[in-house]
């Protein structure tokens, strides 16, 4: 990323902010002229309207907690096994050449359909639905990581032989901090693999948080308070993502 | 720490022949390749005397990194002797501090964390090796950038710290792989006059492996000439130049005739470098 296109470019999030409020209008209009049939999508004006009933009366900031725990626990587990992982295969070429294949299929398999393993395994709990996100979210983290670390310029591994660096001093000084700025990619990929499938999974087994929340009002049929839920997840997962992006920029100065 | 840097400055006649520091004997590398065997440096040997300024020229391929990781003890596959007062090279010997030619700095250090690192793993005390690096930066012309990170320097800027960070360790031998080969010319000539001065500051050993005739003649005691594939010792040209020099040397006369004489040596080899990569790649296109 280019040092320009990071700064607050005001004209550039205008724009974007004028895409969906054009989008959102172009919908009303369909909706309310009749082009689409309202029983299937409400209008945006409804949803709208419905925000503060699902907030108030659904009890919002419990379910939220709840899936943010469920996030949070997944991405410590994540960021260990995942970082673990990456670096054993960096480490031992042959299990790399043995695993590395297998585990980019496993990043694109919807482990999310595995659920009723998962369900038998730990029941119908919460740590199904953390160990469904954290599985469906290990690749991406592994192979970052890997990746960060074998894409560490020779050059700079030869300074530290060329100071006598230790194996271990080598890996410490050298190649994780070489190896940082993609491993935080991987992590930032391994925390949007793990709220999708939670949410996904909570939706399915109906229970937990927010994808409960969207289950329960679906089945009531209530349309436009499961849209607002929708928008709520998708609100919530924007916050959580622009914060980690700047945790990720502040943690790595000038790089 | 060494007592190089204590020592007073040496008169600023010629090098007197002083004793033997490095030496390279019959070195012999050949790089396996599917298409078998490359001979990159074929029969050289050299010495370097101690506080000796000695450059070793040559055309691109030529094997003159090669020589450059084999003396720095990356590159330990290889027949012949290197040794370091009298001790054999087989490894990373900490009497040689290394310049790499690619930027090698560590993009996540600042620069005085990138200049300590060296006095970070003899485990000096935090204070102490922040004033040690300090006193380097300043060596190289960068006060007032110790807190800024690389990627917020220009190319020069950041060869200097590579330079400061590989003093700071040091070393009885400087050994430098093309260090300004990134930089534009009045760079590279201000930059030489850096490096020259330092080198007369601390009296310190240098080795440094240039394809630049100038930067050589301008800098050197001594000259090898290093002929095309496979890389092997065509001259040893002494340069009988007043110290301290600058880069004003370059207009002199006597400057000239050494620049002439090696670009003689060098066109030949140059030449033939050049129609061989030709017929290699007529070779590619008509296959
Ligand atoms: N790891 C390697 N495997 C195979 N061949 C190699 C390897 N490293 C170098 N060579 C070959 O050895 C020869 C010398 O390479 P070297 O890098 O030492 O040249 P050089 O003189 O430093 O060139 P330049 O001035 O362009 O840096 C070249 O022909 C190159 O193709
Ligand atoms: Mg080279």
């Amino acid at each position: 990323m280019s040092k320009a296109s990071r700064g607050p470019n005001a004209l550039a999030f205008a724009v974007g902010i004028g895409c969906l409020v054009v989008f959102l209008l172009v919908m009303e209009a369909l909706i309310q002229f009749g082009f689409v049939n309202r029983f299937i999508i409400p209008p945006p004006s409804e949803v709208a309207m419905s925000f503060e009933r699902v907030i108030v009366e659904e009890d919002i900031l419990h379910r939220f907690l709840l899936t943010a725990t469920e996030c949070l626990t997944a991405g410590v587990m994540l960021t260990v096994f995942g970082v673990i992982g990456g670096v054993l295969l960096h480490r031992f070429k042959l299990l790399q050449q043995a695993c590395e294949t297998w585990i980019a299929a496993a990043a694109s398999a919807p482990v999310v359909l595995m659920y009723p393993l998962f369900l038998v395994i730990f029941g119908r709990s919460a740590w199904t639905i953390i160990m469904i996100g954290f599985v469906a979210a290990l690749p991406p983290v592994i192979l970052k990581t890997l990746e960060g670390l074998s894409d560490t310029r020779r050059v700079l591994v030869n300074v530290g032989k060329s100071f006598n660096l230790t194996p271990m001093q080598s890996f410490w000084k050298i190649l994780f901090p070489a190896a940082l700025p993609t491993i935080f990619v991987g992590i930032r990929l391994g925390l949007i693999f793990a709220l999708i499938n939670i949410v996904g999974v909570e939706f399915l087994i109906n229970f937990g948080g927010l994808g409960q929340l969207i289950n329960e009002l679906a089945e009531r049929y209530d349309l436009a308070g499961t849209y607002a839920a929708i928008c709520f997840v998708i609100l919530v997962s924007v916050v959580f993502f622009m914060s980690l992006e700047r945790i990720e920029r502040w943690l790595r100065p000038a790089h | 720490m060494s007592a190089s840097s204590a020592t007073a400055p040496r008169s600023a006649s010629p090098p007197q022949p002083g004793e033997a520091i490095l030496d390279v004997d019959h070195l012999h590398v050949a790089f396996q390749t599917p298409d078998g065997p490359v001979i990159a440096v074929e029969d050289v040997s050299l010495t370097v005397r101690k506080g000796e300024f000695l450059s070793i020229i040559g055309p691109s391929g030529c094997g003159k990194s090669t020589v450059f990781n084999v003396v720095g003890g990356l590159l330990t596959e290889h027949e012949g002797r290197v040794s370091v007062a009298g001790e054999t090279i087989v490894g990373p010997h900490p009497s040689i501090g290394m310049v790499f030619q690619e930027e090698s700095t560590f993009p996540w250090r600042t620069v005085i964390d990138n200049v300590a690192f060296p006095l970070e793993l003899t485990g000096m005390p935090k204070a102490q090796r922040l004033e040690r690096a300090r006193h380097f930066i300043e060596m190289v012309g960068l006060q007032g950038f110790e807190r800024r990170y690389p990627g917020e320097l220009s190319g020069g800027m950041r060869q200097r710290v590579s330079l400061a960070r590989t003093l700071a360790s040091e070393p009885k031998i400087l050994l430098m792989d093309e260090p300004f080969a990134a930089l534009d010319e009045q760079t590279r000539l201000l930059l030489g006059d850096k490096v020259l001065q330092i080198q007369q500051e601390l009296q310190q050993t240098t080795l440094l492996i240039t394809h630049n005739i100038t930067e050589a003649v301008q800098m050197s005691d001594r000259i090898l000439v290093m002929t095309y594939r496979p890389g092997k010792a065509k001259r040893i040209v002494e340069i009988d130049l007043p110290r301290p020099r600058t880069s004003e040397i370059v207009g002199s006369e006597a400057f000239g005739r050494y620049v002439a004489q090696i670009w003689a040596d060098l066109r030949e080899e140059a030449s033939r470098g050049l129609t061989d990569d030709e017929t290699s790649r007529n070779r590619g296109s008509a296959s």
